[in-house]
Formats: C-alpha cells, sequence, structure tokens
C-alpha cells in the first residue's frame, strides 16, 4: 500500500525541554492510524506540526504527505492539502447553527455574500453522512457533546479531508456514542477511502480500530505494531508506552470496609436549576461506608455528577428533596463552604473548567479548600501553608520542580493529583470523586487509583464516579448503576460483570420504550 | 544539551525577575529623565511633597480598584462620581449647616459604604454585569451630586479640617527644637530633622522585621530565600525610605496625607497577600467556578470588593476636596479611569486574579510623576492627555506580548536562516 504520510526524524524543542526527538511516523492510505503514548509523550506535539500549528522552521526534520514535501506555515495550509485536525476540546462557536459552524472560515460565497442557501444544502448532506439527523439550523450550545463531535467531523468532510485527526476523539462521549462513532472511522475508510490517524488513551478503543499503531514515549519513536502481524492487545501497548508490563491495571487494596455508613442520602431529588420542572434525580437513596469504595456508573445524562454535586452543599439544582446523613447523624448542607465543614469533599470531572486555578501555583491550589486550617482570624500563616503543600505534593507525588510552579503548566495527569491533593489536604471524611482519570496516562492512573486506596484504608468513605466499567469493576466493592435519573441496579463488584450492568441500562431502556409506544 | 538547559533556565529567571520589576525599573528611569530635563526641579523637596498631595487619592481609589479587577477584570466606574457626591455631601454638612467636621467625616464615610453596598447588592447578589451597575452608578451619583450642590460650589472648609490634608506631621520639628533650640543649627542643614529621623526609624523597623522573621523561619526549619537577594531587597527598600524621608524634611516633613496613605497601603497590601479574605479574592479572578466548589463564598467576595471600592472613594473623596478646600459638581470626573490605569500600568491583569498593591502604587506613581514631570516641563495639556494614554498602551503592551509569543515565528524564521547560513 501507498505511504500517504511519511514524518521523518521530527525534533522539536522548547526552552528547556525537547518534546521530539528524531520521530518517525508513516501512514499508508486508506489506514487507521493509532498514535498513543503517556501524558507528555509527545503526541500532540507532533499533530500540531504536522497540522501546521508549529510552522516549517520551528522544528527540525521533514514530512512529506502523498509525495511532497510539507511546508505549512499555518493551518490554512495544511487544510488546503486536505489534512484536518479535530481537537479534544472542540472548536465551535456555541451560539451560531450547525451549519454556519459547519463552513466557518470555509463560506458558502460569492464575493464575500454568502450563499445561505448552498450552505445549508450542503451542511444537511454532510450531516446525514455521518449520521446526525439534527436541523442544520440549530444552535451548537443546544446539542450535546457527542453530536457536536459528530458535526466537526462532517465539518471536515466539508474540507475534502484526505487526512483526518481526531485527537481523543471519545473522552467526553459514552461508551455507546464512543462506539458509533469508531464504527463511523471505519465505515469511512471502507466506502471513501479516508484515511485517519486517531489519538486516545482508550486502549480498547485504539486496539478496536487501528491498522497500525504507532507508539511514542519521551518525544521518541518506540515501535510500530501491526494488525494481524503483531499482538495488538491492550497488555501489549501498554508494556510499549510504559516500557514495562503493567500486569496489574488496578493496584489492590487490603479489605478495609468498616460497618459504620458514613454518608447516607434518602429519597434524594433533584431538579434542573433553569428548567424547573426536568428531574435529574428521581428519588435515588445510597450508602458509603467508612472505608468502602462504591462505584457510581451511568452513561452521560444519567445524573451522578448532578446528584454528587447536590448533596455536596447543593452546589447545582434546584428543588432539592431527600434526607441526608452523616455517620448516623442527619445533616443539612445548605452551602458549599458548610459541606466542607461537616467533612465533604467534591472533586469535580472538569478540572480545567471547575476544578484548579489554573493562574494559581500548586500551593494555592492546595490549601485554596482548607484555609481555616493554616490561618488563625483570617491571617494566613505562611510557614504552615508553605509545609502543608509540600508534604501534601510528596505524598500524592506530583512531579514538579516546586510548589510555586503554576497548575496551568502542569501535565493533565499532574493537575488531576494536585486537584486530589488539594481534597486530601482538606482532610475530609466521604470524598465524591468524579469522573477522577478522564484524560489521564496510564501510570498517573495508576498513582491516582493508589491514593484512592490509602484513603480508602484510612477509613474515608469514596463514591467513585466514572464512566469506565473496567476502573469501576477493578476499584470499587460495590457499585451502584443509575439510568436517566433513577438508581435502576446494585452490585457487589464481585457479582458484577460489564455485561450485566450494560444489559441492565438497556433493560431500561427497552421498558422506557415500550411504554411510551403503549 | 544539559547545559544550554541551565543556561536558558537561568536565563528564564533573570528575565522573569527583570519582568517583576520592569514597572519600578521604568518609574526610576522616568524620575531620572524628569531630574535630567526639568534641572533638578522634580525632586525639590518641595516638588515631592507636591507629587505626593496630587497623587495622593489616584493610589487611594487605585488600592480599591486593584480588589475589584482581582474578582474577574471587572472595574468600577462609579468612583469619580461617588467622590463628588461624598464630597458634596462633606460641603453641605460642614460648611452649609456648619455640623461638627468630626462626625460629618464619620458619616460621609459610612454614606460611601452604603453606597457600596447598594452597588455591590446589585452586582453580586442579582448578577447585573459590574460594568452595566457601575456605569448606572457614575449617571445617577453625578445628578445626585448636581441636585445637592444646587450646581454650585461649596467652599471654604474649616481651617481645622485642613490640616487632615494638606497638613504635615511634626510640622513644628520638635526634634529639631530639641537638638539646637527653636531655629538654631539643624543636622545635616535639614529644615525638619524629625522627619528624617522618623524615615531612619521607619528603615531601621523594616530592617529589624525583615531579620527577625528570617533568621525565626531559618530556625524552625522553613524555606528561606537566599541571603543575598534578602540583602540586596533590604537595601533598597531602606535607600528608597531613606531617601523619600530625606527629601521631605527639606521641605516642611511628612504630609498628613502620606500618613493616611501609608496606613492604606499596608492595610490593603496585608489583606491581599497574608489573609484568606485576599486569597480567596484571587482565587474569584483565578476561576469563579473552581473557587465556588472549593468553599469560597464567591457572592459575598464580590459584594465586599465593590463595597470596599466606594469605601476608599469615600476616604479619597475627604482628602481630594479638603486638598481642594471646596465641594464642587464637577468634582472627581476621570478619577476611575486615573484609577483603572494605575492598576493596570501596575500589572493587573485584565482578566482578574492577577495583581498587586505595590503595583497599583507603582502604576499610580508613573502617572503622577509624568503629570508632574511634563507640567513643570511646561507641556502643553493637550501633549499631556496624549501621552499618557499611550504610556498606558505600552505598559499592557509590555507586559502581554512577550506572553502571547506573537514575536516566535519571526525569530523561528531568523533563527531558521542562521542555521541555513551556518551549514552553507
Amino acid at each position: 500500500m501507498l505511504e500517504l504520510l511519511s514524518m521523518q526524524s521530527i525534533t522539536k524543542e522548547f526552552p528547556g525541554v525537547r518534546a521530539l526527538s528524531g520521530v518517525n511516523l508513516a501512514v499508508r492510505e486508506g489506514d487507521i492510524h493509532g498514535v498513543v503514548g503517556e501524558n507528555g509523550a509527545g503526541k500532540s506535539t507532533l499533530m500540531n506540526i504536522l497540522s501546521g500549528i508549529y510552522p516549517y522552521g520551528s522544528y527540525e526534520g521533514r514530512f512529506f504527505f502523498s509525495g511532497e514535501e510539507c511546508r505549512f506555515h499555518s493551518i490554512a495550509d495544511s487544510e488546503r492539502k486536505g489534512i484536518v485536525i479535530i481537537h479534544q476540546e472542540l472548536a465551535l462557536v456555541p451560539y451560531l447553527s450547525i451549519a454556519e459552524n459547519m463552513f466557518l472560515g470555509n463560506e458558502q460565497s460569492s464575493r464575500g455574500v454568502i450563499r445561505w442557501d448552498d450552505t445549508y444544502r450542503k451542511a444537511e448532506e454532510h450531516l446525514r453522512t455521518v449520521g446526525l439527523m439534527e436541523n442544520t439550523h440549530t444552535l451548537i450550545k443546544d446539542i450535546g457533546v457527542g453530536k457536536q463531535q459528530l458535526v466537526e467531523i462532517a465539518k471536515a468532510l466539508t474540507k475534502n479531508v484526505k487526512l483526518l485527526i481526531l485527537d481523543e476523539p471519545t473522552s467526553s462521549l459514552n461508551e455507546r456514542d464512543a462506539h458509533k462513532l469508531l464504527d463511523m472511522l471505519l465505515d469511512f475508510k471502507r466506502t471513501r477511502g479516508i484515511t485517519s490517524i486517531i489519538i486516545s488513551h482508550k486502549l480498547n478503543e485504539i486496539a478496536y480500530v487501528s491498522d497500525r499503531i504507532t507508539v511514542l514515549r519521551d518525544g521518541m519513536t518506540i515501535e510500530t505494531l501491526e494488525k494481524d502481524k503483531d499482538d495488538i492487545t491492550e497488555n501489549r501497548i501498554i508494556h510499549g508506552m510504559v516500557g514495562r508490563d503493567m500486569s496489574q491495571r488496578y493496584p489492590s487494596r487490603k479489605p478495609c470496609v468498616r460497618n459504620d455508613v458514613a454518608l447516607r442520602a434518602s429519597h434524594w431529588n433533584v431538579y434542573h436549576p433553569l428548567f424547573t420542572e426536568k428531574k435529574l434525580v428521581d428519588d435515588v437513596s445510597i450508602n458509603v461506608r467508612r472505608g468502602e469504595v462504591v462505584g457510581m456508573y451511568g452513561l452521560i445524562g444519567a445524573g451522578r455528577t448532578e446528584l454528587a454535586m447536590s448533596i455536596f452543599g447543593r452546589a447545582y439544582g434546584a428543588h432539592i428533596t431527600g434526607e441526608l446523613m452523616k455517620d448516623g447523624k442527619p445533616v443539612e448542607l445548605t452551602s458549599i463552604p458548610k459541606a466542607i465543614k461537616t467533612g465533604f469533599a467534591y472533586i469535580t470531572e472538569d478540572r480545567k473548567q471547575d476544578g484548579l486555578i489554573l493562574p494559581f501555583s500548586i500551593l494555592r491550589n492546595l490549601t485554596l479548600a482548607s484555609m481555616q486550617s493554616v490561618s488563625s482570624h483570617g491571617v494566613i500563616d505562611a510557614d504552615l501553608e508553605r509545609t502543608g503543600a509540600a508534604d501534601t505534593k510528596e505524598r500524592l507525588n506530583v512531579k514538579a520542580p516546586n510548589i510555586e510552579q503554576q497548575a496551568g503548566n502542569l501535565s493533565g495527569g499532574n493537575q488531576q493529583k494536585v486537584l486530589l491533593g488539594k481534597w486530601v489536604f482538606a482532610k475530609p471524611d466521604i470524598l465524591m470523586l468524579d469522573e477522577p482519570t478522564r484524560g489521564v496516562d496510564v501510570g498517573a492512573k495508576y498513582e491516582i487509583y493508589k491514593i484512592i486506596n490509602e484513603l480508602a484504608e484510612q477509613g474515608k468513605a469514596i463514591l467513585l464516579i466514572s464512566s469506565e466499567l473496567p476502573e469501576i469493576l477493578g476499584m470499587c466493592d460495590r457499585v451502584y448503576v443509575m439510568h436517566e435519573g433513577r438508581l435502576i441496579a446494585e452490585y457487589q463488584t464481585s457479582e458484577a460483570t460489564q455485561e450485566r450492568i450494560m444489559s441492565d441500562i438497556l433493560a431500561t431502556e427497552r421498558e422506557k420504550s415500550a411504554a411510551e409506544t403503549a | 544539551m544539559s547545559q544550554t538547559i541551565a543556561a536558558e533556565k537561568k536565563n528564564a529567571s533573570f528575565v522573569g525577575i527583570l519582568r517583576q520589576y520592569m514597572m519600578l525599573l521604568i518609574l526610576a528611569v522616568i524620575i531620572v529623565f524628569f531630574q535630567i530635563v526639568t534641572d533638578g526641579k522634580m525632586l525639590n523637596p518641595m516638588n515631592v511633597s507636591n507629587v505626593i498631595f496630587q497623587n495622593a487619592y489616584v493610589v487611594i481609589l487605585a488600592c480599591g480598584m486593584l480588589l475589584c479587577i482581582l474578582t474577574g477584570g471587572n472595574i468600577d466606574l462609579s468612583v469619580g462620581s461617588v467622590v463628588a457626591v461624598v464630597s458634596a455631601c462633606a460641603g453641605t454638612f460642614i460648611i452649609s449647616w456648619k455640623w461638627n467636621p468630626y462626625l460629618s467625616m464619620l458619616l460621609c464615610l459610612l454614606i460611601s459604604i452604603g453606597i457600596g453596598m447598594f452597588q455591590g447588592f446589585w452586582i453580586a447578589y442579582c448578577r447585573i454585569p459590574p460594568f452595566i451597575m457601575t456605569l448606572v452608578g457614575m449617571l445617577f451619583f453625578r445628578g445626585l451630586t448636581l441636585r445637592i450642590l444646587n450646581g454650585m460650589t461649596l467652599a471654604p472648609f474649616p481651617q481645622g479640617l485642613l490640616k487632615f490634608s494638606t497638613g504635615f506631621v511634626f510640622a513644628g520639628d520638635p526634634l529639631g527644637g530639641l537638638l539646637g533650640g527653636a531655629d538654631g543649627a539643624k543636622l545635616f542643614g535639614l529644615r525638619n530633622v524629625t522627619c528624617f529621623a522618623t524615615g531612619v526609624l521607619l528603615a531601621a523597623a523594616y530592617v529589624a522585621i525583615t531579620f527577625v522573621g528570617y533568621s525565626s523561619r531559618k530556625r524552625k526549619g522553613y524555606s528561606v530565600e537566599g541571603f543575598l537577594g534578602l540583602l540586596i531587597r533590604t537595601l533598597i527598600v531602606c535607600a528608597a525610605i531613606i531617601a523619600l524621608f530625606y527629601l521631605l524634611a527639606g521641605y516642611r516633613g511628612v504630609p498628613t496625607v502620606l500618613v493616611t496613605l501609608g496606613v492604606i497601603l499596608l492595610v490593603y497590601s496585608f489583606l491581599t497577600t497574608n489573609t484568606v479574605m485576599g486569597r480567596h479574592l484571587y482565587a474569584l479572578g483565578g476561576n469563579e467556578k473552581a473557587a465556588r466548589l472549593s468553599g469560597v463564598k464567591t457572592k459575598r467576595m464580590m459584594f465586599l470588593a465593590y463595597t470596599n471600592m466606594s469605601f476608599l472613594a469615600g476616604v479619597a473623596a475627604l482628602v481630594f476636596s479638603a486638598r481642594l478646600n471646596s465641594a464642587a459638581p464637577q468634582t472627581g470626573s476621570g478619577f476611575e479611569m486615573d484609577a483603572i490605569a494605575a492598576c493596570f500600568i501596575g500589572g493587573a491583569s485584565a482578566y482578574g486574579g492577577v495583581g498587586t498593591i505595590g503595583g497599583a502604587l507603582v502604576g499610580g506613581l508613573i502617572m503622577g510623576i509624568l503629570n508632574n514631570g511634563m507640567s513643570i516641563m511646561g507641556l502643553k495639556t493637550d501633549t499631556q492627555q496624549m501621552i499618557k494614554p499611550l504610556v498606558l498602551l505600552a505598559a499592557v503592551a509590555l507586559d502581554v506580548i512577550p506572553k502571547q509569543r506573537v514575536l516566535d515565528p519571526l525569530l523561528d524564521r531568523i533563527r531558521l536562516r542562521k542555521r541555513v547560513n551556518v551549514s552553507a
């Protein structure tokens, strides 16, 4: 098969760091090519060079596309060749319609005047190709993240794409939508001959969809694995990524579940803060014991985050009703400061948007939720704060030269550790972790799991919200399954399997549609 | 390779330090420049006192404005009008109604706090954008001022009151009197020995506090900064304090308003750097959602920032109207812009979460000294008005451009060309 793209000994340096050293990447025409590596391995840097974000001259080495050498100076240059990149953070404008977004920067116009009929007709065509049945006049803000992802892909199709690069395309999708997306890529490959590069942390997806897989580590190409020729199981890929076997993805924990129930929420109801007739959590009752890690699984929109946030000092939602008990005593958490004081912690799923204060140092992020422990009468004891923060940084193994580093400059895994550290430092009794390992590489994941285990062993009650079933099954003692605001199942992890949980959800879906048709 | 990294690191930290003290350096350059072109009139003792009198209100307002900007780049446009309304109240109470001046001043401050709470309530709890709410305040309170003053100017204030803002501390030079008789030989040929002695005492106190803190931290095993750096910093600060008081001693002593200003600066820099409230303010500006989920009472912080802004506007109003010795309808117009400019020149971020009281002070001084220096040089008002905003642009550009790396592609290209030349 022909080589569509060939990147040869690419080297890129940033002040003080060598992000890539002599990376080679060859992508064959009509392939789906997976690129994997831990955070900081250089995947994004490589793609930024390929798409012209880092212009020709800012790196060493050469690359060829369809046999021609490329010297891109901007994204426009690479798009002209048919190379389109879809970033993890979608680049759509929320208050423009689907069609307007699809032709943004590529407007269907004659002499500067937009031809709206053409725009909407073509948009509709491409939208149907990706299997999206939305009206092209709908505003982007009114459709979910999964559909937005499809709009991005449809947008790429309008540009006559030859090479489609997807950076973590499924990180914010639920399992079903993720699967749909991957199948669509396979379909594009078969029917349209579109070559794609896919970057992902989800190795099962990479293994499912890729023809060849290139593994990067520390800015170097480690190996390229080929389907049907090499073993491309997850464990094999991980071996390449971390340079050693990770026989155990989930660290073991001494059984430490105690008898006393730390958190009990009964008949909990939450309504949408704006559309107050919409019920997001419907009569949910849960409990978590001390020393227990309880999983909370569900598809996107199941109401897990809403449940946790409404418990956490009513941080979200309206008309919250239900009874809350901590260590057997009823508590009334009317504000977030009160919830923190009572010993609750909620660790947000979006560390950049809601979790960390990126311009703050590690130090200031770590102590923010528990200022009263490092101050008296409102005056901060700078030395106490410093030692406390340095101690927490060591304990959580945050990889940074010192605690004065800005949180915004850390890698995803380290940011997540700082976020976790902030709440470890607050010494809560009950921790609600919302997707604590999203977008974090394998090595950092393992360390986060170890921290969770430690916390459980100290007798903390942990509610682990996750969209990754293997993680739930690997880490939890017990698991709740939520679907569309309701609790639909509860298992001891020893009895649960991925199949059983998924079939529970599907059964509920079927019942619902049966009830609707009836 | 590792050597270049080390070199780059060292370089980066040097640039970092330079950037941190950039505005201070620019201030020094401006002072030296004017000192030369005005033949030494700039640092003439009388002129130094003047600069302090002229700019005290800007720095006071900038302290309040900084807190608002920290909450997320929000500004308070109503400041000038609040100054006017409080000044009008003071004039009415003291001059027209002949109330007790001290109680009247207290009442004026309470009124300003009330105004701040009113605006803060709408901004923090009803989520009216600060820009709009304070625009409302700006227009409304200007109108109210006209109503209170009936469009007329009230003057003059009683003598006793004026010494608070135009007077000098130790004007009689008690220490000098003690040393050399009523008007006998003065130490170092200074007019006011007490003033100079105060400066030396302040510098000594600063040294003592710094080094006691340093050694106690070291003893307790906490990490400390390098001794040399500490020494240099302390020396510079002491030199600045002593130089300032030396100059002031050459005229009539320490202006009362400098004491007010000093107290405000100390209180607010302590508030922003050493208190939980200050930290929460920065957190709010850095990421409101994250701050809220970390237990920061974001609405209350917003409310306090705006209440405080009006309170300081009240203080500035008293200082300013006493200096002008009148309450006029147009008092304070444009003050908000001076305060905002001072903060931004001083390195505050237009997006919030970044900025210091020290920076606001330096920003205010740069503006004030430019004003003063250009006036001494005899530049016309139109020229002055064009130069000041350009300084603001230059200051912000100096701050923003290096971060955005707009020059990088250009530098890359130059580097590439060099490399090609070398290989050829």
